[in-house]
């Protein structure tokens, strides 16, 4: 490997209103190689991504390309230093044509006037370059994704360019597609273009990088060869392994659970939606807690959000109780007693603005209808009682709900369901991004209301979490079920090389 | 499927082949030629109901009477393809009249009357497009704070009404060009001189591209490095000059200046913009289609006079017009973000 | 809540007050109000009675603004029922009848309520942006209005028709006890049933309402119904003033005064929060504004500028890039990307 990284990150550290994205981060990409980006949510990827490409600015740290700091400070800084990215939503102007898709910024110009005859011939020249055949006179939204992604690819391919960043670009392309663009990265890096390449597929990861680098919680976990990582090494690194120090409850005090003589509550048939998860086979029993175990864009949360109603279904059988259920707002599944939490806490979860009595009251009061408003006195207890056994902090009913920490916000949202005495809580990821403490007590409180004949979806990243508190463990993987198995009889072992589709 | 070739390495088969395409008529046009079919369609079925309805007389009088309004029609149509709506032009254009007229009558040259009320027009964009872009205003709010500045100012500049006889100011409206039945008045030229800069400066230029672009999607663009605070400004900017220009027409039309001139009359040329086939949100449509929209008014004006029906069924058709407009619009819009 | 109410509503309130202040020292007489017949007269009263227009209109605009809406097609709403109302009792044999009145009022604030539910129907049900939906009543609306008078200025002479914006009742003028009983209403809907803190958990966050189960749409759409009620009866009081309706000046340019209302008293423009009190005060500071530019001498047609400049500087007061470049002058704060982020989930700044 040359001893010169094209680009390289020393110190990076960013905050985003108080919390840490980004901690301390290094980072260093060479020419000609395919580097991956790995982690989970809130791992930093994004963060880092957008502080190579000048979309936000770091706070401590600095970029360095080809040895010397970098002007990174705007998309346009970051382009002219040679950095061109293609982002996840890919962020093209699908009401303009593909020629302009591809020039605009750099159109050629003729009598002061646009060329349009040559910008059209010079874009299909660049697209050309990957191989692509469209019309440059076409609106780009009468394309395919895939052939809008290689668009994005041939605008961010300017003469300059050493590094091309491709943040999850295969996320909504189908196989053919995704080898169609793994040859023209071929192509590029045999060019001696550095590549960072995002995606939560590992074997995509494995077929077309070189490197890896980790991230976990905002800090740097380490930089690997692909070939001296096992797939079920990385998925370990990414999922990370705290110690509980505090280990309050260890999964042998939960109540055994016997499938054979508890009534479903939730059975799907088939259920399936295009682009989120193949058709799928569920059940989850009275007072059953079940797991779901699968990595970022496995499934796990298109699943959750099938079965409460939050999506719509695009085909199979959905029943409740026996009974065929047909959702078309969360407020139906509702209901009949089925609730989601989501795991976007700030933009569907909390209402910041309202106070935490207003958060914890809402379900109900939207379930009772606007005219029959629980009474003041009612309101002040039911917030009084969930803010105490659920230890929220600061225990005052009148703060606004924003103004709490990550995990008072959960425990604000999982009092607002638990409000409506449910028969079935599905929650999202409720201790991504809170504190160990906190953590702890929600997995306890999980288990409590599971004890007390409740049934519980609990889906984390983290899979000795989902192993501790479940009864039984759903796989997901490519957006299916690829195993159904009782946690007593499953290894943490076995979950990863399931999880991650290590060889075993 | 046939399978094109490429120069470079493996052909895809499943690259569409997108030479088919070019034939078809490009999707954005399709409410323009939509609003062509509604204008035709009008004028063959007043021809029908009233006998004598296509003669160069009235056809010639469509454009003489409407041409502030396709004038105001050409601004209006920046600021909504770049996704914001400029409710303030209906006053601008009375306060630049009645500026235009006040000074006329005070006495100084129109050559520099000319300019001065194109400057106090642009001025009005500005402001306006500051608070839009810089202080992040909605925009319908911050042009409705400059309609009631322009509204109030010009009752400032006088509270009656100021006759005009400024010979070039009045030329503009009474020389005609051409015969005595098919002709254009100075003014016309103007407003249709209007609609070919502003297709111009939409299809030719980088900022023009850039309008589309904001009204395509605004974080996109600027991530794409155009100069999207630019843009935003600029639109703000031209739909005042354009309004400004307006006024300079419409006091030649009236020979006077008064400032409840064109109450109402924004809402005129936003109908006009999105009947003529630009998409309120933004993004698409064409210069050329809100001509055709300001036709379309005046056709159901013209046809309601000749009905002998009260003249609020203008207000009323056009506002129908606008609703089924927008509807359709929203049908698309959705059904494209489903796909 | 009632710290941050309170600091809320300090500022409008204290704008208010010094109106009040400038004017009395301008002209003594003006808080003075005398006793005739034990009817009260005065300056004051006489805001108080000629605000009661907007203070109908602002009050369903501060609701329908809290959802993330705007109702712009106030003003046509308020010539219509006018002109609905006018012309069943000029068509009537016997338009001095409590019953004729009667049935006249109610048809026009009917008519005005379903007009107010269609444009509810293009936003929640249709997905209108409320700006564009309620644009076409504005433009539409002043047409019909036209044609329900038949393009004229129907003129009446109905004595109880003019007791509402005349008359007295126990004292005080009938219009004012119409719009204060209206503010008590509308407050005891809001706040004594849950209207009001789903309306504004809807405005706050939409998804994460729908997620807690709230009816979101529903409550758009009749909240927009009430808006156009409002209306209904701004515009009878209005023609009763007049005695006349007149289509093309009957409310015009209300929508921006009660948007300016619904602002100045510290409803944000985003949506969320809203505060009926504030509301209420923001009417009184646009309606003493007016007296004193009239008694000020200025011709009540160039108002309009003193208007727009108070709008300007009040959304330039709300704009992130002022108030983030007021909070540089104090500490400094880390990143502009931050504090937006920041700014979508607290409304915390204005209490700060």
């Amino acid at each position: 490997m040359n001893a010169q990284p094209i680009v390289e990150v020393r110190g990076a550290s960013v905050r985003f209103a108080g919390d840490i994205a980004l901690d301390n981060v290094d980072f260093r990409l060479y020419a000609g190689e395919v580097h991956s980006l790995m982690g989970e949510n809130g791992a930093g990827k994004s963060t880092l991504i957008r502080a190579i490409t000048g979309v936000i600015r770091l706070d401590a740290g600095a970029v360095c390309i080809d040895g010397e700091p970098a002007d990174v400070s705007s998309p346009l800084a970051a382009q002219r230093a040679g950095i061109s990215t293609v982002y996840q939503e890919i962020d093209l102007l699908p009401n303009l044509s593909v020629a302009e898709n591809v020039m605009l910024g750099r159109e050629p110009h003729k009598l002061g006037r646009i060329d349009w005859k040559s910008m059209r011939a010079e874009a299909a020249t660049a697209l050309a370059r990957l191989g692509v055949d469209v019309d440059p006179a076409s609106t780009l939204s009468s394309h395919r994704l895939a052939t809008q992604q290689l668009v994005a690819i041939a605008r961010a391919l300017t003469d300059n360019v050493k590094v091309l960043v491709l943040d999850e670009p295969t996320s909504s392309l189908d196989q053919d597609e995704v080898a169609e663009l793994f040859r023209v990265i071929r192509s590029l890096k045999a060019e001696g273009v550095a590549i960072l390449f995002v995606s939560h597929f590992l074997e995509q990861v494995y077929e077309i990088c070189d490197r890896i680098t980790v991230l976990r919680n905002g800090h740097l976990v380490g930089e690997y060869m692909t070939t001296d990582l096992l797939r079920i090494e990385l998925v370990q690194k990414m999922l990370g392994h705290e110690s509980l120090d505090l280990e309050v409850m260890s999964r042998r005090t939960l109540r055994r659970f016997e499938a054979s003589d508890a009534e479903s509550i939730v059975s799907a048939t088939q259920i399936v939606r295009r682009g989120s998860i193949e058709p799928s086979d569920l059940q989850v029993f009275e007072g059953e807690l079940l797991g779901i175990a699968g990595l970022l864009g496995s499934g796990r949360t298109e699943l959750a959000r099938l079965i409460s109603g939050v999506d719509g279904p695009d085909g199979g059988v959905l029943k409740i109780d026996g009974v065929v259920a047909r959702f078309r707002q969360p407020r139906d599944a509702m209901r009949l007693g089925v609730v989601y939490s989501s795991e976007n806490r700030k933009t569907e979860g909390i209402i910041g603005a309202l106070t935490v009595r207003e958060n914890i009251t809402l379900a109900l009061q939207a379930q009772r209808g606007w005219l029959r408003r629980i009474p003041r006195a009612r309101e002040d207890e039911l917030s009084a009682s969930w803010i105490e056994a659920l230890e929220i902090h600061p225990s005052d009913p009148e703060r606004l709900a924003g103004q709490l920490s990550g995990g008072n916000q959960q425990k604000v949202m999982l009092a607002r369901l638990l409000a409506l005495a449910p028969r079935l809580l599905v929650l999202d990821e409720p201790t991504r991004g809170i504190d160990i403490g906190a953590k702890v007590e929600i997995q306890k409180l999980v288990t409590d209301l599971v004890e007390s004949g409740m049934s519980v979806i609990f889906i984390s990243a983290e899979l000795e979490e989902v192993l501790r508190v479940s009864h039984r463990v759903l796989v997901l993987r490519d957006r299916r079920i690829i195993a159904n198995v009782d946690a007593d009889s499953l290894e943490l072992v076995a979950l990863l090389a399931a999880v991650s589709k290590a060889e075993t | 499927m046939s399978a094109p070739q490429s120069l470079t390495p493996p052909p895809s088969s499943r690259v569409p082949a997108g030479r088919l395409r070019s034939i078809r008529v490009k999707a954005a046009w399709v409410p323009v030629l939509a609003a062509v079919v509604i204008l035709v369609g009008m004028l063959i079925a007043a021809q029908l109901y009233f006998g004598r309805f296509i003669t160069p007389r009235i056809v010639s009088s469509l454009f003489v009477d409407n041409a502030y309004l396709i004038v105001l029609a050409a601004g209006m149509t920046f600021v909504i393809l770049s996704g914001g709506i400029d409710l303030s032009v209906g006053a601008v254009m009375a306060f630049t009249g009645m500026l235009c007229a006040k000074l006329l009558v005070s006495g100084v040259p129109t050559l520099v009357v000319v300019p001065t009320v194109i400057v106090a027009g642009a001025l009005f964009g500005l402001i306006i497009g500051v608070m839009v872009h810089f202080f992040n205003v909605q925009p319908f709010i911050a042009s409705l704070a400059g309609m009631f500045l322009a509204r109030g100012l010009s009752f400032v500049v006088s509270l009656q009404a100021i006759q005009v006889k400024d010979p070039v100011i009045l030329g503009l409206q009474s020389v005609k060009l051409g015969t005595y039945e098919w002709y254009l008045t100075p003014t016309v030229t103007i407003a249709l001189l209007v609609i070919v800069v502003a297709a111009w400066i939409l299809g030719y230029t980088r900022f023009g591209r850039t309008v589309y672009a904001i009204g395509g999607n605004e974080n996109s663009t600027r991530l794409m490095g155009l100069p999207v605070a630019r843009a935003k400004v600029l639109v703000y900017v031209i739909s005042g000059i354009s309004a400004a220009i307006a006024g300079l027409v419409f006091t030649s039309y009236t020979a006077a200046g008064y400032s409840l001139n064109g109450i109402g009359t924004e809402l005129d040329a936003i109908a006009a913009v999105v009947i003529g086939g630009t998409l309120l949100t933004g993004g698409s449509g064409y210069a050329i289609g809100s001509l055709i929209g300001v036709l379309v008014y005046g056709v159901i004006k013209v046809s309601i006079t000749f009905l002998g029906a009260e003249s609020s069924w203008t207000r009323i058709t056009i506002g129908g017009l606008l609703l089924a407009f927008v509807v359709v619009q929203r049908v698309i819009v959705r059904r494209a973000g489903r796909r | 809540m009632s710290r941050i109410l309170r600091s809320r509503v300090i500022w409008p309130i204290a704008a208010l007050l010094a109106l009040v202040v400038l004017n009395t020292i301008s002209r003594p007489t003006f808080l003075s109000i005398t006793v005739r017949n034990g009817e009260l007269y005065g300056s004051l009263i006489d805001i108080l009675r000629n605000s009661a227009p907007l203070m109908l209109v602002a009050l369903g605009m501060c609701l329908v603004i809290a959802t993330r809406g705007i109702d712009l097609s106030v003003g046509a709403q308020m010539a219509i029922s006018g002109a609905v109302s006018l012309t069943i009792i000029a068509d009537s044999p016997a338009p001095n009848s409590m019953g004729t009145v009667a049935i006249a009022i109610l048809a026009g604030v009917a008519l005005t309520l379903v007009l107010g539910l269609w444009n509810g129907f293009l936003v929640s049900v249709i997905g209108i942006q409320p700006i564009i939906a309620t644009l076409v009543l504005m433009l539409a609306g002043r047409g019909i209005a036209l044609l329900i008078t038949g393009g004229f200025i129907t003129t009446i002479t109905s004595t109880p028709y003019a007791v509402m914006a005349r008359g007295y009742v126990v004292g005080f003028p009938f219009a004012f006890l119409v719009s204060a009983s209206a503010v008590a209403i509308v407050s005891l809907l809001v706040r004594r049933t849950a209207l009001g803190v789903l309306t504004e958990a809807v405005g706050i966050n939409p998804a994460a309402s729908r997620l807690a189960g709230v009816r979101s749409r529903g409550i758009v759409w009749s909240l927009y119904g009430l808006s156009g009620l409002l209306a209904g009866v701004a515009g009878i009081l209005y023609s009763s003033n007049i005695m006349a309706a007149d289509a093309n000046n009957a409310g015009i340019n209300i929508e921006l005064d009660a948007i300016l209302a619904v602002v100045l008293g510290g409803t944000s423009l985003a949506g969320g929060k809203f505060t009926l009190a504030g509301t209420v005060v923001g009417v009184f500071i646009i309606q003493t504004l007016t007296s004193t530019i009239t008694f000020l001498g200025v011709p009540p047609s160039v108002t309009p500028v003193f208007k727009a400049i108070v709008v300007i500087i009040v959304c330039l007061s709300q704009s992130d890039r002022v108030r983030s470049g007021l909070r540089r002058l104090r500490p400094p704060k880390p990143l502009a990307i931050a504090t937006a982020i920041d700014s979508t989930s607290s409304t915390s700044g204005s209490a700060a």
